[in-house]
């Protein structure tokens, strides 16, 4: 049995006096889907947040990969393999989705300002490499059609799904979707259920999300963590937190 | 009805990254390259090659330099004319300190020199972002020209601190005429365009524009943002460099620091709003528009009096010049922020379905 | 040691004649997020309008406040409506480079109505060294009488006017309806359009009142160092005030300025020597660079934290 992907311990942010998060423990498991549920507020993006490193925790530490860090820049989370997509769409809204996705790939490639200043030799030969990985992410996700649009002028959906091919372009060992459903109507939540649980199966991806719809949430994922107000109050497989009292009352409020 | 693609079909990714992959615009650059080195030599008179066509390159050049960093990188920056006085007196410092040096040498070092001190002056990009920025690039647009004052050794001790260029010779041709300081300019102008346009298509340039675009969002992808950062300081400053190399050796021939002034910044600046931000084309036409610009208006003021009959106040025309350029960069920010390139775009796009409206 | 205190202290009075300028800065940016680099050019055009109203139409010096105070309102609101309104939701830097482009135009404008030439201009204010000593004052540093010659009647005065200035718009923006508005679009501008602050009226307000202050300026900076072209350039000597106190802090941009100021002087007398003089064009920028490595978001500028 391998140690789990990621391992988050104890770990407690806070802004100016504001509790974020308080000692939060959870881990995910290898190719696992793990879901981050809890009412507005509860501090789920603020875990993604420590997690790649843009956000540095006052307290605790995260384990990737068997490699512990309680202080990494987004840059080197990057590096060793976690990929994400944002709450709100964080494209680059100047460039194309082909360009958006080739970002995506910054990290490995590697030919230096000379040989891009003059377009030679590796220069261009890794330019048609990396072209052809995306073209296949880009076939994957059915976004053929809009691949030299400006990412501006595509609707959400879209640009959701685009998101989503920047964060796979990177192969990445873990992917965190940070509410990659919001917004979207039962059929396109349909499509991106799809393309989740796909990248899961066919890349063996490890995917942890934050989502609101309970229905998506208890089908895809194989274990539920949640939270409100910064601290943990369940964690399990879906059954079981659909019979965790606990979660039953932060969701349904308890009357005192 | 000329200017279409259909039929031409791309067979390979490599195709489909070529610069310009329709073969019209294709006709259409090599017949610009070939009316700018065989005809405009041949036919253009001193007047035109000295006052208008070597300066537009130069300022083409320093155009570029700025939109890789601004229109590309998204640093906007206020010391441009700085980065080209470093370039100006390095390249007169090899010139005259290291014998036998070759001109084009100095050339490509006078762009290295600006741009390790533009990395320098790049620092406090990592810090802080917008107009903070363009604040702190003041630093560097008031100390170095003081700097150079300062310190006699950069203008070899010279007490009005103008300096003369030595004569430009390469393998023994001396490049003394207009149309041969011209061919030169050129030359260098159309390599640097472009490298600039390779390196905006490549990883570097899609760096550039993901830490433009979203930071951070750049950052959790894997884009170290100072590396980014600090490259598009250095290669802006090595366009700025070379551009104050040329515009000391091959437009005006002496040159002083405080001629590096803030208002030859701001020039160059308003030539990447007018011209297009973010465009390779647009520095060219920013630098054409706002190079032309003052000698038609100085025409057009002039001729007006003179139908009108009225005796022009003394200043006039350079009061008329603030007014113009003022109110040139509020219009084109207001109504087309991508600048004549954009337009020229539009035109393009209008072209293809020429003569059907849709 | 008197002789630094004299440094010193002409230092922080000329630094106040920076924070008038940054002031006019502040408010804008508050109000509307945009850094107003055309500050300085309206600086100049206020100035010259007080001159050039009195010089070409005649104007008593009584009749020619109201008159310039009334044409700045006039340009504040004007550029609002036409330069700023229709870029809302632009970035920041767009904002920024349209007012580079209004610099020029208002540069342009000022000159067209009033003519290039250079004007003295007379407010009466006597321009002379003080001699005093702070025994006078009942202060001695261990017996020794502190002798200060070089401070200026006109400086202090300017002082005073600068410290009227910031009491009345302290008072204006804590106390009056107006001013709670503001610090409310200040903070969110959908926010306070939704609980029905007139955000128009209000960006017309500011506008007029940084124009209020750009005359305030102009007369002190004009009677100073007479009308000039020149004149736009206190603006570049605003900027580092700026830095160093944060662009939305008003408390900062006159620590700043006296900071700036202080610092320049010093710097001027005791660096300067070295490196052949002529430092005081950077020194200030340097100043506050270095001091922004430390603490990018000024000494009372409000921390960001990005939210992703």
């Amino acid at each position: 049995m391998l140690n789990p992907i990621l391992q988050v311990q104890n770990v407690s942010l806070s802004f100016g006096g504001v509790n974020a998060l308080k000692d939060i423990s959870f881990s995910a498991e290898h190719k696992s889907i793990l879901a981050i549920i809890g009412p507005n507020g509860a501090g789920k993006s603020s875990l993604l947040n420590v997690i790649n490193g843009v956000y540095k925790p006052q307290q605790g530490k995260v384990i990737f990969k068997d490699k512990s860090w309680d202080q990494v820049v987004p840059f080197e989370a990057a590096r060793s393999g976690i990929a994400r997509t944002f709450q709100n769409i964080a494209l680059f809204k100047g460039m194309s989705v082909l360009e958006n996705i080739l970002t995506g790939r910054s990290l490995k490639m590697r030919s230096g300002l000379l040989s891009s200043a003059f377009y030679i030799g590796p220069c261009k030969r890794e330019e048609v490499a990396h072209r052809e990985a995306v073209e296949h992410i880009i076939d994957f996700l059915q976004i053929q059609h809009i691949r030299k649009t400006p990412v501006g002028r595509l609707p959400y959906g879209l640009q959701k799904r685009v998101e989503l091919a920047r964060a796979l372009a990177a192969e990445p060992d873990l992917l965190l979707l940070d509410e990659p459903m919001a917004g979207m109507n039962v059929e396109e939540k349909e499509d991106m259920s799809r393309f989740v649980l796909d990248v899961n199966e066919e890349y063996g991806t490890s995917v942890i999300l934050i989502e609101h719809d309970m229905g998506v949430v208890m089908d895809i994922s194989d274990k539920i963590v949640v939270l409100d107000y910064g601290k943990k109050i369940g964690e399990g497989t879906p059954v079981q937190i659909k019979n965790n009292q606990k979660v039953i009352d932060a969701y349904l409020g308890v009357t005192d | 009805m000329f200017y279409r693609e259909a039929g031409q079909f791309k067979a390979s990714y490599k195709e489909d990254q070529a610069i310009l992959p329709i073969s019209q615009d294709r006709v259409g650059l090599i017949l610009i390259l070939i009316f700018g080195f065989f005809a405009i030599p041949l036919f253009a008179s001193d007047y035109w090659l000295t006052a208008i066509l070597i300066p537009f390159l130069v300022f083409s050049l320093a155009a570029l330099g700025l939109n890789l960093l601004t229109g590309y990188a998204g640093q906007l920056s206020l010391g441009t004319a700085a980065f080209m006085a470093v370039g100006a007196f390095a390249a007169y410092n090899f010139e005259l300190r290291v014998p036998q040096m070759p001109i084009l040498i100095s050339f490509i070092m006078s762009g290295i020199t600006a741009a390790a001190v533009g990395i320098a002056f790049g620092i406090p990009s990592l810090r802080i972002r917008g107009f903070y920025l363009a604040v702190a690039t003041l630093a560097a647009q008031f100390f170095i020209p003081w700097l150079l004052v300062k310190v006699g050794w950069f203008t070899n001790y010279s007490s009005s601190g103008v300096i003369t260029t030595q004569p430009v010779t390469i393998f023994g041709f001396i490049f003394d005429s207009p149309s041969r300081r011209y061919l030169l300019v050129l030359s260098i102008v159309v390599i640097l365009a472009l490298v600039a346009k390779n390196l905006v298509r490549s990883n570097l340039g899609r760096a550039w524009m993901a830490v433009r675009d979203m930071d951070v969002a750049a950052e959790v992808i894997g884009i170290s943002i100072v590396r980014t950062k600090l490259i598009a300081f250095g290669v802006s400053s090595f366009y700025c460099g070379v551009a104050g190399a040329l515009y000391a050796y091959a437009y005006l021939g002496s040159v002083e620091p405080d001629g590096f002034n803030l208002d030859l910044s701001f020039r160059i600046l308003f030539m990447v709003i007018i011209g297009g931000i973010g465009s390779i084309m647009g520095s060219f036409l920013g630098a054409a528009f706002i190079t032309l610009l003052p000698i038609f208006l100085d025409i057009f003021i002039n001729e007006a009096a003179a139908i009108l009959g009225l005796k022009l106040a003394a200043g006039i025309t350079s009061v008329i010049q603030l007014l113009v350029f003022g109110g040139l960069i509020i219009f084109f920010l207001i109504v087309e922020p991508l600048g004549l390139a954009r337009l020229w775009q539009i035109t393009k796009e209008k072209l293809r379905l020429w003569p059907f409206p849709h | 040691m008197s002789f630094f205190l004299e440094v010193l202290i002409g230092g922080l009075l000329a630094g106040i004649m920076y924070s008038l300028v940054a002031l006019g800065f502040v408010l804008i940016y508050k109000a509307s997020g945009v850094f107003n680099f055309a500050q300085g050019a309206m600086v100049f055009f206020a100035a010259l309008t007080f001159v050039g109203a009195q010089e070409k139409l005649g104007l008593p010096i009584w009749a020619a406040f109201p008159f310039s105070l009334a044409l700045m309102i006039l340009l504040g609101v004007l550029t609002e409506k036409v330069v700023l309104r229709p870029l809302v939701n632009q970035p920041p830097i767009s904002l920024f480079m349209v007012t580079i482009g209004l610099t020029f135009f208002v540069e342009g404008l000022a000159q067209l109505f009033w003519g290039t030439k250079v004007y003295p201009l007379e407010l009466g204010i006597p321009d002379e060294p003080i001699v005093t000593t702070f025994e006078n004052w009942g202060i001695s540093l261990a017996g020794v009488p502190i002798v200060l010659q070089e401070i200026n009647s006109f400086d202090l005065i300017a002082a005073f006017v600068a410290g009227i200035l910031v009491a009345i718009l302290a008072i204006f923006f804590q106390i009056t309806r107006v001013g709670r508005a503001l610090r409310a679009v200040a903070d969110d501008h959908q926010a306070a359009l939704s609980v029905g602050i007139p955000l128009k009226t209000i960006w017309a307000i500011v506008w007029s009142v940084a124009g209020f202050v750009a005359l305030i300026a102009g007369l002190m900076w004009g009677a100073r160092n007479g009308v000039q072209f020149a004149l736009t350039f206190v603006a570049l000597k605003a900027l580092p005030v700026l830095i160093l106190g944060g662009f939305d802090s008003v408390l900062g941009a006159i620590v700043g300025g006296l900071i700036i100021g202080a610092l320049e002087k010093l710097a001027e007398v005791y660096i300067g020597p070295f490196f052949g003089g002529g430092i005081e064009i950077w020194f200030a920028y340097v100043a506050a660079l270095l001091f922004l490595l430390i603490r990018p978001e000024g000494l009372f500028g409000d921390k960001q934290i990005d939210r992703v």
